[in-house]
């Protein structure tokens, strides 16, 4: 039995070594199960979570075409989120079981998102950086080797790059704005971009899941590198719009062919995780609202589809 | 014009109190399908106030001016839209309601050729207010043949609203002359339509049809309830804040 086990475990790592996928009727190591089940519920979360500080924004955006611009997104991002737990479902766990972690506050989403989106810039600078650095974690993925997953982060991240592009045109349309916009877009840009930075997790020294991740082809560029790349593809776009990047030691540096840039305030990255964000709270709670608000909903679709079975 | 404002003041202001729902819904699946909406609603209105703006006497107007710039007895929507979204059910009455009268309009304005511009906003409208249309049907039934409280809860929301339904059928001038003109159909008609629809849906959603008690009409001429000011505070902070800016 232990042998056949050894036999399996052998194969499989010659599989994922050979980039091969993985999908889910695969013999698959349980820790490979759990990881995955851990990271494609989380990034589901940070999909339904990343719904509300944008939709705050939708009854307020200045136009109807930003409107309609805003509503398809934050409907893009339900979508994600759907796709996503059906990637997580094909690894033997039910969407209801990971909704529940989420509302009790045992399952983790993007720490990203409980930050507050406070004026209309900030729409800007959510789609242009947040969903900019989502892309960059989730592109590699669409190589991932757990099947399903790769083929929900092919159709995530088309969508992703228009977000990210939307988000850019609302900070460029700001920069020709008036001064009281511009200082909206630059205010914006503030806020968001150590948090944006953040979004590409502890540095690689302090990474916990880094290396195992990396042999199994779920992670194939390490946080810092990722990081880097943000920093160096963004600059060049602020720059070209007119907007100062937030960092007084942010420097081309000629040798790496990359920016040297500020230390990242741990701090505020530990805490955020740790629940002492400015809005994780109330995050949490207009999850649990809707969920609690929607139950009797629920209920009613279940009853009449039961009576309807019942009857055929 | 006036028929065209109509026409488009009752897309947005129903978009609007829909995209307070996101995130909100019962369900993911519910999420999208409001968005979805919400989202047809604004691409009408966009069609339908930049129709009507092109063809006001005094000074061309874009959508945006006509959205986010007049005051809310300019807006010429019907009451029942701008009622709040309540809980589920209160939303999916209101929609049900409306869908049914919108899918019935639409169909005529498509067909009509006094406005052959209209009749081409119309005709896409008619393929979207379908699909609303089957989305709220579904709906009511589920509800009202779903649990003794989704019952009791779907058939509370339709009693409630009911007195905002009579302004829907309920012709003045620009109705009359519309009517005339061929524009927009005439409202015993469609009123007949309706009923037969309505009755459908509510029978097989073991729903019982409220009597037509007092009618509660207003939103044609301007005249709103307390609601569409707070709405319309919101929705157009923006530009009255930063008058002539870009976005
Ligand atoms: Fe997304
Ligand atoms: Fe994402
Ligand atoms: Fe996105």
């Amino acid at each position: 039995m232990i042998e056949t086990q050894e036999h399996l475990r052998k194969e499989f790592d010659a599989y994922v070594a050979a980039d091969k996928k993985i999908e889910p009727k695969d013999w698959m190591p349980d820790a490979y199960r759990k990881t995955l089940i851990r990271q494609i519920s989380q990034h589901a979360h940070s999909e339904i979570v990343g719904m509300l500080p944008e939709g705050k924004w939708i009854t307020r955006a200045p136009s109807l075409q930003r409107k309609a611009i805003l509503l398809a997104k934050v409907q893009d991002e339900a979508g994600h989120g759907l796709y996503l737990y059906s990637a997580a479902e094909t690894l033997g766990v039910d969407r209801a079981d990971l909704v529940a972690d989420l509302l009790s506050g045992k399952a983790k989403y993007s720490s990203i998102f409980n930050y507050p989106s406070l004026t209309w810039a900030d729409i800007g600078a959510i789609g242009w950086l947040v969903d900019g650095a989502a892309i960059m974690n989730q592109v590699p993925l669409c190589r991932c080797s757990y099947g399903p997953y790769a083929r929900a982060m092919t159709r995530v991240c088309k969508e992703e790059s228009f977000h990210q592009r939307q988000g850019y045109s609302i900070m460029m349309q700001l920069m020709k704005g008036t001064d009281a916009q511009k200082e909206m877009a630059q205010d914006a840009l503030n806020r968001w971009w150590w948090p944006a930075l953040m979004m590409f997790g502890p540095s690689d020294s302090e990474s916990m899941h880094s290396s195992q991740n990396m042999k199994w082809n779920i992670k194939r560029f390490s946080n810092d590198e990722l990081r880097q790349r943000m920093v160096d593809m963004t600059v060049p776009q602020a720059e070209c719009i007119g907007l100062k990047m937030p960092d007084p030691d942010l420097k081309w540096n000629e040798d790496k062919g990359g920016h040297d840039f500020g230390e990242i305030d741990w701090t505020e990255f530990y805490d955020v995780i740790a629940g002492n964000g400015i809005c994780n709270k109330e995050r949490l709670e207009d999850r649990n609202k809707a969920h609690d608000d929607g139950e009797w909903v629920r209920d009613a679709a279940v009853a009449y589809s039961e009576k309807r079975n019942a009857n055929t | 014009m006036h028929a065209l404002l109509r026409l488009g003041d009752d897309a947005l202001v129903l978009a609007q109190r829909l995209g307070e729902w996101c995130g909100h819904a019962p369900a993911l699946e519910e999420d999208i399908a409001l968005t979805n909406i919400a989202l047809d609603l604004i691409g009408q209105t966009q069609s339908y106030l930049s129709l009507a703006g092109s063809l006001d006497p005094d000074a061309p107007k874009t959508d945006d001016e006509l959205a986010f710039l007049r005051s809310e007895n300019e807006f010429k929507n019907l009451l029942l839209v701008e009622q709040t979204n309540g809980h589920f059910g209160d939303t999916i009455a209101r929609q049900f309601l409306f869908d049914q009268y919108a899918l019935l309009r639409a169909k005529h304005v498509a067909q009509q050729t006094y406005d052959l511009d209209a009749a081409a906003i119309a005709t896409k409208a008619v393929k979207e207010i379908r699909y609303h249309a089957a989305h709220s049907s579904k709906w009511i039934i589920r509800l009202g043949d779903g649990t003794s409280e989704s019952h009791s809860r779907i058939q509370k929301s339709i009693n409630d609203l009911w007195a905002y339904t009579g302004e829907m059928f309920t012709a003045d001038d620009v109705d009359i002359a519309g009517s005339i003109a061929g524009l927009l159909p005439d409202l015993s008609a469609l009123k007949t339509q309706w009923d037969i629809e309505i009755d459908s849906v509510l029978a097989e959603a073991k729903l019982v049809r409220p009597q037509d008690g007092a009618m509660k009409t207003g939103g044609r001429m301007g005249i709103h309830t307390e609601a569409l000011g707070t709405m319309l505070a919101e929705m157009q902070i923006l530009p009255r804040t930063h008058p002539g800016a870009s976005w």
